[in-house]
């Protein structure tokens, strides 16, 4: 493990020294990922350009028609404790909550989650549900990407060169819109998900509407279950319903075998995950805490 | 190229040359002898290298020492009570039993004080969530468990 170090006092000069040493330098913010890549040999960057010296990369903030704003040197803890975040985006914290042991929270980034794009992300699927997108700035100015679309592959980004991650943005959530995401893993957050759930609709116990509904762990990258979202949409959802989606998601899933579980099992748990969270987003409030509960200690 | 850094450790300041690449519990252990601080998985997995950064458990083993300039780093070594004495949370892991090998010890407590260090009356459950990021192979961790509750009902952190 052998690098250069650089520490850029601005993002103007990180852009230039990503650019100048594109395909040698590898971005580090809290480096909870980037330091166990290098460590096994992984990746053998020549720079590592520390992006923790940049001032104004750390926020989480709400304009006035409640979209939020998360700078992309924030911590997933500081995401997991924010009071507004709870508030307004109860989903973001319970996904912040399940990555990792506390002091992996208190480094890692949230932009260092999402650039890292490992399949197992446990941040990206509430937030591609909740349809947040991505403030990139690099040597060609600014752009926005949605989330949906930044993940090419396990590890892979639309990142081009020079390019880095600056903001996570997410609009507001309607009313009655009730979101969840599920981590099945076996130690719990400090474990990769074996399957990851996100699932997020409006509804005021009529119809089920803009239903979104993302996995995590089971696909190249983190994927909506489209079929899924189609049996659930503009429906009243009942025992049957959730049953068909379930299925639905399963089926689309595109699981690997790995140490963490075989590709069948990932499948059968999509499904089961994939219920318990549609359960969790209509509003039959005992059921859903119950079973929150229960995957939360890990007792399945 | 080693550079020269500075560290805040236990209260003390240190300089010292280091390579780009040195990790923070590499320096802690090989430049500056504080070897309370264990080794274990070098991942961030197994929670043994944990110290505290500014008041916050940090896996130092996947730290890197340049990050942590300027910054206040405490050890197990710089824990201690009142007149020299134990902490109280050393205390509380001889009182229950919490300890077998060892070799994990440092990080639980180090866990154990920035747990509490934010919330100071945790429940069982609580106890055992802030440590799921820490691994012990000997004992099991109901006595952890009990010593870190014992010492927060005593007010020991």
């Amino acid at each position: 493990m052998r690098f250069d170090y650089l520490a850029p006092p601005t993002i103007k000069e990180a852009i230039s020294l990503l650019s100048k040493y594109d395909g040698k330098a590898k971005v580090i913010a809290g480096g909870t990922d980037l330091m166990n890549l290098i460590r096994t040999k992984m990746i053998k960057p020549e720079y590592v350009v520390d992006i923790g010296h940049v001032p104004g990369l750390d926020y989480v903030k709400y304009d006035d028609k409640g979209a939020l704003s998360i700078g992309a040197l924030t911590t997933i803890r500081t995401l997991e404790m924010s009071a507004q975040v709870k508030e307004r985006h109860p989903v973001i914290c319970q996904a912040a909550a399940q990555l990792g042991s506390m002091a992996i929270r208190n480094v890692g980034t949230i932009g260092g989650n999402l650039c890292h794009a490992s399949p197992a992300a446990d941040t990206a699927p509430s937030l591609i549900a909740l349809g947040a997108r991505l403030k990139i700035v690099g040597p060609a100015g600014e752009r926005a990407v949605a989330l949906e679309n930044f993940f090419t592959g396990p590890g892979q980004t639309a990142l081009q060169r020079g390019e880095m991650v600056v903001e996570i943005q997410a609009p507001s959530m309607p009313p009655h819109t009730r979101g969840v995401y599920l981590k099945h893993s076996i130690r719990g957050a400090a474990d990769l998900a074996i399957v990851g759930v996100a699932v997020i609709a409006t509804s005021n116990g009529g119809c089920c509407r803009n239903v979104r509904i993302v996995l995590g762990a089971v696909a190249p990258t983190p994927m909506r279950a489209r079929n899924a979202e189609e049996a659930l949409e503009g429906k009243e959802i009942d025992d049957a319903l959730i049953e068909k989606a379930a299925q639905a998601a399963a089926d689309e899933s595109r699981p690997i075998t790995d140490v963490r579980g075989s590709a069948d099992y990932r499948k059968e748990m999509v499904k089961v995950f994939t219920r318990w969270a549609i359960r969790g987003v209509i509003p039959k409030e005992e059921a859903v805490n119950e079973t929150t509960h229960i995957i939360q200690r890990g007792e399945k | 190229m080693k550079q020269l850094i500075k560290l805040r450790v236990n209260g003390i300041d240190e300089e010292l040359y280091a390579e780009p690449w040195w990790t923070l519990s590499y320096v802690l252990r090989e430049e500056l002898d504080f070897i309370g601080t264990k080794q274990g998985c070098e991942g961030g997995h197994c929670g043994a290298c944990t110290v505290l950064i500014d008041g916050k458990a940090v896996m130092s083993c996947i730290y890197l020492a340049m990050k942590a300039r300027g910054k206040d780093i405490m050890t197990i070594e710089g824990l201690e009570g009142e007149n020299g004495a134990l902490h109280p949370l050393q205390e509380a892991f001889i009182e229950h039993f919490a300890v077998q090998c060892g070799y994990c010890t440092p990080g639980m407590i180090m866990t154990a004080k920035a747990m509490l260090g934010e919330n100071p009356n945790p429940t069982e459950e609580e106890v055992r969530a802030g440590l799921s990021g820490n691994l012990c192979r000997c004992t099991g961790y109901t006595k952890i468990v009990e010593a870190i509750l014992s010492s927060a009902e005593k007010k020991g952190n």
